[in-house]
């Protein structure tokens, strides 16, 4: 084996002026990714295509796999043996890769996906933006689970988001999904870089006994996550999508696949209040509210600024997690506010919002293709005031 | 609150994309504004009609997208006709004069920009020259930022001729 020596930095502090692809890359980069395994898809591409240049100079490994299904796989690979692993695609490599994150999910390994989001069904519009894998991300995969995902809305977002997934991934033994759209990952901005030190970072729960015939690998404690013995440490550990035992045994069990599945949704759950970022902007004494997230967002703040200047009293409730949803931060709005749901695609969070409040979501809708306009939002904020 | 909607066209190949990404560098790190960078991901290939769009401001860009440019500077003839339409009408148009003939109502200012590259060797930097003579004819952006942003981007052998080539555009500009 060749053990690469790295001889470039890992985390370039200062400022940059890059696209939201590149500063997902840099994020993974300064997370301490040491692999990543993908097929090049639009418009995800220049991660991979970033990268395949940088991996290799900090002494991590580049991939390029036949598919997105051995891409996944080979993430989860790499996981188990200890690495913090990634991929990217847009929707028609995040259909492919459903089967093997379902795995993850039940085999509890962390790893981070990234979606730069275009229009689907299928392969639909190539290299234009849209949003609508929101509701694949939650359900994507056969079985209950229950994901976590971010949409960032800025390329200094896709840096900060890449790096906090990470952290998530490990922390909860999950797949962690970064739930981009074109329009996020190809705008070209200023993006900060702080210090390594200045970096957040947490790490996965690990055995503190030694090998033996002991370990149970998924015997998990009161916080709900086993610790996780990497490959080659001499933890016999047996890792299968069937489901097991806290020794890690395939079973027939109803009891114990409910008490394991429920736990892993628990473990989640049980965390949804520090999971669901949000940004509120001029909620306080809002008449009109609309949620909206990823690059939709932008044109959003953009009409209730508008809004503002006329006189309406509207505000925004940007969603920075999509998954677990942030329904507690809409239904408190919904008591006080009409809400308008802006987004990229036929209604998939507007559709999630209406769970959660008694009152009518308008909703302003576009299947994709351009950046929804601010003027729509702005006139759905007019009619609604 | 101060907002400029930038169009750089001309045809693949040309450095456009480059130019632009200069010009929202040198605004964004150098020059104390905020600045977005789009382009259009289509099939185009080298030597179809391609722009970059660049919005300028001195507060956080929301909305990204160019849709109203005030000012543009076209490399080609194809770029000019397909996107001078855009152009607001007190706006301010740059063009290539080797390469463009156009009648535009309006403030204008053309610069033989490719010729000027030629006699510095390479036709290539026909783009500096642009972005030069776009810094001084709209002041949009110090050339000190621009130069940094040159010199913090291109390949180390090619500054030079990449400052040359600006600086001559920056001339022409001031005269013009």
């Amino acid at each position: 084996m060749t053990v690469r020596q790295a001889h470039q930095e890992r985390v370039r502090t200062g400022d940059h002026f890059i696209n939201g692809d590149v500063a997902c890359a840099e994020g993974a980069l300064a997370a301490g990714c040491g692999l990543f395994a993908g097929y090049p898809i639009t418009p995800s591409t220049e991660i991979a295509e970033h990268l395949a240049r940088r991996l290799p100079e900090v002494g991590g490994t580049f991939v390029q796999m036949e598919d997105e299904l051995g891409s996944m796989a080979a993430v989860l690979g790499a996981s188990w043996a200890g690495a913090r692993a990634m991929t990217a695609t847009s929707g028609p490599g995040f259909s492919l890769m459903q089967e093997n994150i379902g795995w993850g999910v039940l085999t509890e390994t962390p790893c981070v996906v990234v979606d730069v989001q275009r229009p689907g069904p299928s392969t639909g519009l190539p290299t234009q933006t849209s949003q609508s894998d929101v509701m694949q991300a939650k359900w994507g995969s056969h079985g209950d689970y229950e994901p976590v995902a971010y949409a960032p809305a800025s390329p200094q977002e896709m840096f900060d988001l890449t790096v906090l997934a990470f952290n998530t991934a490990d922390r909860l033994r999950i797949p962690v999904f970064i739930m981009a759209d074109e329009a996020v990952g190809h705008i070209t901005e200023r993006v900060r870089i702080p210090a390594a030190e200045a970096l957040p970072s947490s790490s996965r729960p690990r055995p503190t006994d030694a090998p033996g015939n002991g370990f149970l690998p998924f015997k998990a404690g009161p916080g709900l996550v086993p610790p996780m013995a990497h490959a080659g440490e001499g933890y016999h550990i047996h890792i299968t999508g069937l489901t097991h035992t806290e020794r890690g045994y395939p079973t027939n069990s109803a009891e114990v696949h409910d008490r394991l599945v429920r736990r892993l949704s628990d473990k989640v759950l049980r965390r949804a209040d520090e999971l669901t970022l949000v940004e509120r902007v001029w909620l306080d004494d809002a008449q009109v509210a609309v949620v909206a997230y990823g690059g939709t967002a932008r044109s959003a703040r953009q009409a209730v600024r508008i809004a503002r200047e006329r006189g309406v009293r509207a505000g925004l409730l940007r969603l920075i997690t999509l998954w677990p949803f942030p329904g507690a931060a809409i239904a408190q709005l919904g008591l006080q506010t009409r809400l308008v749901v802006a987004e990229s695609n036929l209604g998939q969070v507007a559709r999630e919002a209406e769970r959660y409040t008694a009152g009518q979501v308008y909703r302003v809708t576009h299947a994709g293709g351009h950046l929804l306009p601010p003027e729509p939002i702005l006139e759905a904020i007019l009619e609604r005031a | 609150m101060t907002r400029q909607e930038v169009r750089l066209a001309g045809f693949g190949g040309q450095g456009i994309i480059l130019a632009g990404y200069l010009l929202g560098k040198a605004a964004a790190l150098y020059g104390g504004q905020h600045a977005v960078l789009t382009q259009v991901y289509g099939p185009e290939a080298r030597g179809s009609a391609c722009n970059a769009d660049v919005m300028l401001s001195d507060s956080p860009i929301d909305f990204p997208e160019v849709r109203h440019p005030s000012i543009m500077a076209v490399m080609s003839q194809e770029a000019a006709e397909s996107f001078l339409p855009s152009l607001v009408g007190d706006g301010t148009l740059l063009f290539d004069s080797d390469l463009v003939q156009l009648d535009w109502p309006g403030r204008r200012f053309g610069v033989p920009a490719t010729s000027i590259a030629d006699q510095l060797g390479r036709r290539i930097v026909a783009n500096m020259v642009m972005l030069g003579f776009l810094s001084a004819t709209t002041g949009l952006v110090p050339p000190e930022a621009l130069e940094e942003a040159i010199r913090t981007t291109v390949r180390a052998h090619t500054i030079e001729l990449n400052l040359r080539a600006f600086e001559a555009g920056y001339t022409r500009g001031t005269a013009a």
